[in-house]
């Protein structure tokens, strides 16, 4: 039985449908994330774990218990929100305080906890702060202290980090990670950045439209994206339009326009669309040859600088292909030269046809 | 508009009639209560503070100020009491319902006092419709005196306050993080546990600058209890509006309303300080 | 977001039933047959309404409200937008004082604004004309105008300014094409609250009208403190009526929400 059980979860907002059909299991201690860009139904999705928001149809059950039927207050669900929703009138110390006060946890016991909850997150200094007196980073740890005090049973962080600038949300990643491991908490994670949820989460659960599209581990979701929107969703990918030839053993070749390459089995719902499928090449997949000796060929329209690797765009008769290449000295290639490109056949992705999103 | 005194040049035209309109006839009714007044005389220009001791000195006086601020007081504790809640549960309504019961809350400010005192009337007299009714089902056999009385102002003013005590709380509200609600529900809290320690704390403010503004305009209403008091019940502001109208001595009347002005900017100051000591950690 | 539940749906409808009962009471007892006031009415009439065109004192106080309140509402505006303007975007010496003046008449009890004008205008022979109740009325309604306007003109993005001027507007086409049209409706609705509390007014006006210039609520006033028969029922009434039309007109212009709780409320 697993520890958290999401089935047929949905939830319609009159004519709209929020979120549609979604089950996920997720194992005691682990690390899940909710990836998808907004309006992609992970909100509703985490406000229903809540028991903010009631599901339509569908259910939640906790080690087999219903979840569905019991108030948000009786839950036990830790949460941290994007505003983090400190209360303002109270101290960080009496913030973290207060879910052991509900629980009416006696007041000496109560203070051992918030302060072992407060030198988790480093602020045992700080607990008679008020949290207008406080930068970003603190009030996102005093939020993190205050719904890991009560040792919740799941652990839900709604876009935690969204509002801390990129090197402070570097440095929280990693030692929410190392928290979340050391409690060994339950923790889903709902964020629409998708480096954050692969560098925190043990599997990715990408939602596109309300529906739950793949739940893998960040590299399998990465290296093996089940649709044309996990691909394009998780890191850059060359995206073409093809058409498969033949099947071959072991993989087939496809089309895209006039040029020929092989590639991997087709997916099986490319007969039933006329060999249609989408050809998915990652940038940092392709590599360098010499003008001519490339399974294609192309020009160096652009190239972009960005430290530790260099960003190439291509003109070639499949388009524009991004390649991305490590910065290993000076530039291989230079703006304007015409060059080979290759990757091994066993890189390129073939997922179903869809009309560009 | 380049220039340092151009904002001056632009307030200019405002400032000449406040200061010619304002504070002139301010001043001069302040120099008009050190005056004397002979019942055949008329008014006299001597100047001494005999009105002021006349009115500090009277237990007749005493009891109308006392009067006046106590129905403010009253007031703005039920506006409080009420308009608290109703701002909350405003604030926690489907948007739909929302603007219709916006509407019946401070929609009534914009309709005259005059008015609305009026309905009052119909309703509290003693052959009023409330007295009617509870007869009528035979609750009561002679009727609740509540015409002329402090209780029946009370009612009225409270009505006519409660939208400015509504506004400033939902503004609060507004103020505040919906998610800190959520977050206390999360940590196991209900309905009141959060209303009380969650919602009314962040609140506060609002509470406390209605509070205000209930307080200073209820003690110097004039319309209300010149209607539903009458001569009976007399207030401060209803005691001015007879010495200038009726006994025809203003420099008394001036005393009078000078000692309302000063007592409500007194409160006003105090209650500032006040509520700046207390929040200015928290909120600031 | 949670929602009401039912001791919430109870509290908000006796809150209703109490915000509403003296209006309704009122409209009630104007459409009543009878000589004296009942509620409910015995039958429908509109015997009271007939007779308030029999009572030209009621229908001239009617109109001089009218005129009034358009007059000072105008004269505010005029001189509350220019000082809105540089009080909303300049620091300059004084500009709390100029603030803090020009709110006073919110903090000053009305009946001592009463006496205050009765005062100075006796002095100068100007008690109970027209101009003299217009500039008195201009004094108190000039905070809700520049609360409005100030409200407008500080949420301004003054770089669409600049970028006018960068386009080669002068300092006036500024003015009229860019940064009026902006605050527009900050002025039209302060304009209309304030032509709302000028109509409604009476404490200051009972002071400094006569019988010539006595406006709608003091005449009122005065035919409630002696007697209280349906005919004031009738006149609240259609007052009632003239200010809930105000009132849908403000809510589809301006929003009644914007207007009275001053932009914060949504």
């Amino acid at each position: 039985m697993a520890f958290l059980e999401l089935t047929g979860l949905t939830k319609r907002f009159g004519e709209v449908t929020a979120v549609e059909d979604f089950d996920l299991t997720v194992e005691r201690g682990e690390f899940v994330s909710l990836l998808g860009p907004s309006g992609c139904g992970k909100t509703t999705t985490l406000q229903m774990i809540a028991g903010f928001e009631q599901p339509t149809a569908g259910s939640i059950t906790l080690e087999g218990r219903d979840l569905v039927a019991v108030k948000a207050r009786n839950r036990g669900i830790g949460i941290v929100f994007q505003s983090y929703a400190l209360f303002p009138h109270m101290t960080v110390a009496q913030n973290v305080a207060f879910g052991l006060e509900m629980r009416k946890v006696a007041p000496a016991e109560r203070q051992r906890r918030v302060e072992q909850a407060l030198a988790l997150v480093h602020l045992e200094a700080l607990a008679g702060r008020y949290p207008r007196a406080m930068s970003g980073g603190q009030r996102q740890r005093v939020a993190l202290a205050r719904a890991l005090v009560i040792e919740p049973e799941i652990l839900l962080l709604d876009e935690p980090l969204s509002n801390l600038d990129a090197k402070l949300r570097e440095e929280m990643q990693l030692e929410l990670r190392g928290i979340q491991q050391r409690m060994g908490v339950t923790t889903i994670l709902v964020t629409h950045d998708q480096t954050e949820a692969m560098a925190l989460s043990d599997r990715v659960a990408v939602m596109h439209r309300g529906r739950l599209v793949q739940v893998a581990d960040p590299l399998q979701a990465y290296e093996n994206p089940l649709t044309d929107f996990v691909s394009s969703f998780l890191g850059k990918t060359n995206r073409l339009e093809g058409r498969v030839l033949e099947r071959q053993s072991g993989g087939c070749r496809v089309a895209v326009g006039e040029t020929t390459f092989e590639a991997p089995p087709p997916p099986d719902e490319a007969a039933a669309g006329g060999g249609r499928v989408i050809v998915s090449i990652r940038p940092e997949k392709v590599e360098f040859r010499p003008a001519g000796a490339g399974l294609v060929e192309g020009r160096a329209a652009a190239r972009i600088f960005l430290g530790d690797h260099w960003l190439y765009q291509v003109e070639t008769p499949l388009g524009v292909l991004l390649v991305i290449r490590q910065n290993a000295g000076p530039a291989e290639v230079e703006t304007g030269g015409s060059v080979g490109l290759a990757w091994d056949p066993a890189q390129v992705r073939l997922l179903p046809y869809e009309a560009q999103a | 508009m380049p220039g340092r005194f151009a904002p001056w040049l632009m307030s200019a035209p405002a400032l000449a009639l406040f200061v010619a309109l304002l504070l002139v006839p301010l001043g001069m009714t302040f120099v008009l209560s050190f005056h004397a007044f002979g019942f055949y005389t008329g008014i006299e220009t001597t100047v001494d503070l005999a009105n002021y001791i006349d009115v500090l000195s009277d237990g007749y006086f005493h009891e109308i100020f006392a009067r006046t601020f106590g129905i403010a007081l009253v007031t703005t504790l039920l506006c409080a009491a009420i308009g608290t809640p109703e701002a909350y549960f405003l604030y926690r309504m489907r948007s739909r319902w929302r603007s219709a019961l916006l509407l019946v809350v401070i929609g009534p400010l914009l309709i005259s006092v005059v008015v609305r005192t009026l309905g009052w009337a119909i309703l509290l007299g003693n052959r009023g419709v409330i007295n009617t009714a509870l007869m009528d089902l035979e609750l009561i056999t002679r009727p609740i005196k509540m015409m002329y009385t402090t209780g029946g102002i009370v009612i009225a003013l409270v009505h006519v306050m409660i939208p400015f005590m509504v506004i400033a709380v939902w503004a609060a509200l507004h103020r505040q993080d919906p998610a800190t609600e959520q977050a206390a529900e999360s940590l196991g809290a209900g309905p009141a546990t959060i209303f009380f320690r969650v919602v009314l704390p962040q609140a506060m403010p609002g509470v406390l600058s209605g509070s205000l503004i209930v307080f200073s305009l209820s003690a110097s209403a004039f319309a209300t209890p010149a209607i539903l008091g009458g001569r009976r019940v007399k207030v401060v502001s209803t005691t001015v509006y007879d010495e200038f109208l009726n006994t025809l001595n203003w420099p008394l009347g001036a005393a009078i309303a000078m000692l309302l002005l000063v007592a409500v900017l007194l409160v006003m100051v105090s209650w500032n300080r006040l509520v700046e000591r207390r929040f200015a950690q928290v909120f600031g | 977001m949670t929602r009401n539940g039912p001791f919430a749906f109870l509290f908000s409808a006796l809150f209703v039933v109490f915000m509403t009962a003296p209006l309704v009471v009122v409209m009630g007892v104007s459409l009543t047959p009878e000589g004296f006031l009942e509620f409910p009415p015995s039958g429908l009439s509109l015997r009271w309404f007939r007779a308030i065109l029999e009572n030209p004192d009621f229908i001239d106080a009617a109109w001089i409200s009218l005129y009034l309140g358009i007059a000072s509402a105008s004269l505010a505006t005029v001189l509350a937008v220019p000082a809105a303007l540089a009080i909303g975007r300049r620091r300059f010496a004084g500009r709390d004082f100029l603030l803090a003046l020009f709110m006073s008449p919110l903090t000053v009890p009305t009946i001592v604004l009463g006496i205050a004008f009765l005062r100075f205008l006796s002095q100068f022979g100007l008690n109970g004309t027209f101009v003299g109740l217009t500039l008195c009325h201009a004094i108190f309604i000039t905070p809700f105008i520049l609360r409005l306007v100030l409200a407008s003109v500080t949420g301004l993005d003054r770089t669409i300014e600049k970028a006018a001027e960068s386009l080669g507007a002068s300092d006036f086409t500024v003015f009229r094409r860019v940064t009026l049209p902006m605050i527009m409706p900050g002025v039209v609705g302060g304009w209309v609250l304030a032509f709302i509390t000028s109509f409604d007014e009476l404490t200051v006006t009972v002071f400094i009208v006569n019988p010539s210039t006595t406006t709608l609520p003091v005449r009122l006033f005065a035919h409630i403190t002696q007697t209280t028969d349906p005919l004031v029922a009738s006149i609240s009434t259609v007052v009632i009526l003239f200010t809930v039309g105000l009132m849908f007109l403000i809510e589809r212009l301006y929003g009644l929400d914007r207007l009275l709780v001053g932009g914060e409320g949504r």
